[in-house]
């Protein structure tokens, strides 16, 4: 069970502002039925772009109902100008605080208003506009590295309470990881953070052992045979590797890969590798 | 905290209520008789009397001899023990056939074999139809030579859609493969007679059929070969080591002997409750749906999903009645996603995330069925009424 706060009880049992404005000024959907939660923000502006009414409609849990009231009874009152720096901690905060695991409703919210706003200014959205890292929640690397500045995050793990992403099938974890190794640079040393994030080994620690022991244990047998063998990619514990020369039309290929090139390089670098092969 | 005279609980898939009667065999062994059943006293040894006795209890109950249980700490561990004992004594084999729809016991066990064995494993996950069934066609063609073990749930905790284990132990055993089955949730709720399969391991966890938590069963057919998990002390003849959980064990017993004594009540007035939970729930709230095989199912378990509203907003609304259920939401797993066995039958997510599972158990009243038929439709258009997918004219 989720420990949450009165006040996230109280807006999740009798939210506020429930419903959707009329001919609003901007509206704001965001979340989709598949990702689980979803949000449709809509609000009313005066001529002097004060907010006089916002309503919400919410698909999700107590929290993303709880941070959906919450957020219109922020912003009501409030100019545009104000409503466009309220961040998913002030929703958070105004809560009493989420679960860690629930941060991703906050950001909800506060990606919710954006939209609103844009839409109201007949903008696009910058958020929407990156590379989409995460495609089981459809996350971009620019919200992800918008959370890991903003939110102060220093793991994975974070990334993936405060936007979802990763939270999936898990293949982008090591692109995740990249994103908040080159987004926290500055402040904390690499090092450090590459102990946080990744208990074992970084993909460049893998990469360079792979190829040392490519180089000194598995070509020089392939080679023998007049065929040799190249790292593609590493991902995760997943290593893309191409076989060339004799090796490509060698109809006991995948077994090399498998019962060789696999099993050596498990010895060598990591027991965890998956070898497979790139075409 | 809430008392328990309050809750409507119906989530005994989850964990049940101690019967009263296992509860009053336990106490003297957490009191009076603390001697450990291997001392050579009689203050200790006539503890051992007590566990042969909590042995043949749970022996009957499955149709099995009291020497093919051996006592655990819990459904895990049987789990465990059964599928490492398989996987050592057949080396040569590396192919486990399990399902997609397994709970995470053996889910999480077999999906990380490689890791945990330091050997490479082929693993076969056994697709489920939209019902939630399996295609025995299919099971069929996955036994193979190098195949070690089959594990396979006997009753589905989520949608308690029971699975024929029966026949696939028969397919297995032919073929000389070793046969095990997660009846956790099986066991209590619906007949069971090992003598007339041939199932090799079965695992039982003691809070799922009234009895303590942190006692489990493992039976093992005599004649299987078997590899202990816990190696120690000779406990359980050599094949658990650790000084017994004697009251849970005793607890255990009881527990059995009550569940085969309310078998009947269960396959009919807890039945009759969950069609008549079912069948009111599903007709006075539009846009529900059941999830599972209607027929080939566990007495006690009704899951049904709402559409457009999400599953931990339903249950805590629940809460405020003290209604007690689960739900397969992503939201109250933690995870980001939706239940794994859910999504094994293709249930669409716009249904998947507000699925409910409601489990009774002997001690629920019509009352309480009532009390939630009454409830329920006023939850769920409350939250459909907040819900931007939800469209007032659907």
């Amino acid at each position: 069970m989720w420990e949450y706060t009165d006040k996230v009880q109280q807006h999740f049992l009798f939210p506020k502002n429930v419903g959707e404005i009329e001919n609003p000024s901007g509206t704001g959907n965001v979340g989709s039925l598949a990702c689980g939660d979803a949000l449709k923000l809509t609000f009313k502006l005066d001529d002097k772009e004060v907010i006089t009414d916002a309503k919400f409609k919410t698909f999700g849990c107590a929290s993303a109902i709880a941070s959906s009231s919450v957020l219109t009874e922020m912003i009501i009152g409030m100019t545009l100008e104000e409503a466009s720096k309220v961040t998913n901690e002030d929703i958070a905060d105004r809560l009493g605080g989420l679960p860690k695991e629930k941060m991703h409703c906050s950001v909800m919210g506060r990606e919710a208003l954006e939209a609103a706003i844009a839409d109201y200014r007949g903008l696009k959205l910058p958020m929407a506009e990156g590379e989409v890292v995460c495609e089981c929640f459809g996350v971009t690397d620019l919200e992800v590295i918008r959370a890991i500045k903003e939110s102060n995050l220093h793991s994975v793990e974070e990334i993936t309470n405060f936007t979802k992403a990763g939270g999936g099938c898990g293949k982008c974890l090591d692109r995740l990881r990249e994103i908040l190794v080159e987004t926290s640079h500055q402040g904390i040393s690499l090092k450090n953070l590459a102990e946080k994030t990744k208990p074992r080994m970084t993909t460049l620690q893998k990469i360079k052992k792979i190829e040392e022991a490519l180089e000194r244990e598995i070509r020089p047998g392939l080679r023998k045979d007049g065929g040799d063998i190249e790292l593609v990619d590493v991902d995760g514990d997943f290593v893309f590797v191409s076989l060339r020369g004799a090796c490509t039309s060698c109809v006991k290929s995948q077994t090399t890969i498998k019962e060789y090139v696999e099993k050596k390089l498990r010895e060598l670098v990591l027991d965890t590798l998956i070898v497979e092969e790139s075409k | 905290m809430m008392n328990h005279n309050d809750a409507v609980y119906m989530d005994n898939n989850a964990t049940t209520r101690i019967a009263p009667e296992v509860l009053e065999a336990m106490l003297p062994y957490l009191q009076d008789y603390y001697g450990n059943p291997s001392s050579m006293h009689r203050f200790g040894g006539q503890v051992g009397a007590s566990i042969s006795q909590a042995r043949k209890q749970v022996a009957d109950l499955l149709g099995a001899e009291p020497e093919e249980i051996i006592f655990t700490s819990c459904g895990t561990e049987s789990d465990s023990t059964a599928i490492f004992s398989a996987l050592q004594s057949f080396p040569e084999k590396r192919h486990v056939i399990t399902t997609r729809v397994e709970h995470p016991a053996v889910k999480n066990l077999s999906e990380n074999l490689d890791r945990l064995t330091g050997h490479k494993h082929r693993l076969t996950r056994l697709m489920v139809d939209p019902e939630g069934c399996l295609d025995l066609q299919k099971y069929e063609e996955a036994l193979a030579e190098d195949t070690a073990i089959v594990s396979v749930m006997w009753a589905n905790n989520e949608t308690g859609v029971i699975f024929p284990v029966v026949e696939m132990a028969k397919m297995a055993k032919e073929r000389g493969i070793l046969f095990h089955t997660d009846a956790v949730q099986a066991v209590g709720k619906i007949p069971i007679n090992l003598k007339e399969t041939d199932i090799d391991f079965l695992s039982i966890s003691g809070h799922k059929l009234h009895g303590p938590k942190g006692i489990g069963v493992l039976y093992v057919r005599r004649g299987t070969p078997f590899m202990p998990f816990l190696v120690g002390g000779h406990q359980e003849r050599g094949r658990r080591g650790g000084t017994e959980n004697v009251a849970s064990i005793i607890g255990l017993g009881r527990a059995c002997e009550l569940a085969a004594a309310n078998m009947a009540d269960e396959n009919s007035r807890v039945k009759k409750m969950r069609d008549k939970l079912e069948q009111g729930l599903l007709s006075s709230i539009p846009h529900s749906m059941l999830n599972g095989h209607k027929i080939d199912r566990l007495p006690n378990t009704a899951n049904i999903s709402f559409e457009y509203v999400e599953g931990e907003a339903i249950l805590l609304h629940m809460d405020q009645y003290n209604i007690c259920a689960s739900s397969g939401s992503a939201c109250t797993s933690g995870s980001l996603e939706p239940s794994h066995v859910l999504r094994a039958m293709g249930v669409p997510f716009t249904a998947a995330h507000g699925s409910i599972r409601y489990s009774l158990s002997v001690y629920n009243t019509e009352e309480e069925i009532d009390f939630v038929l009454a409830k329920m439709p006023s939850i769920i258009a409350g939250l459909r009424e907040m819900s931007p997918f939800w469209k007032a004219d659907m």
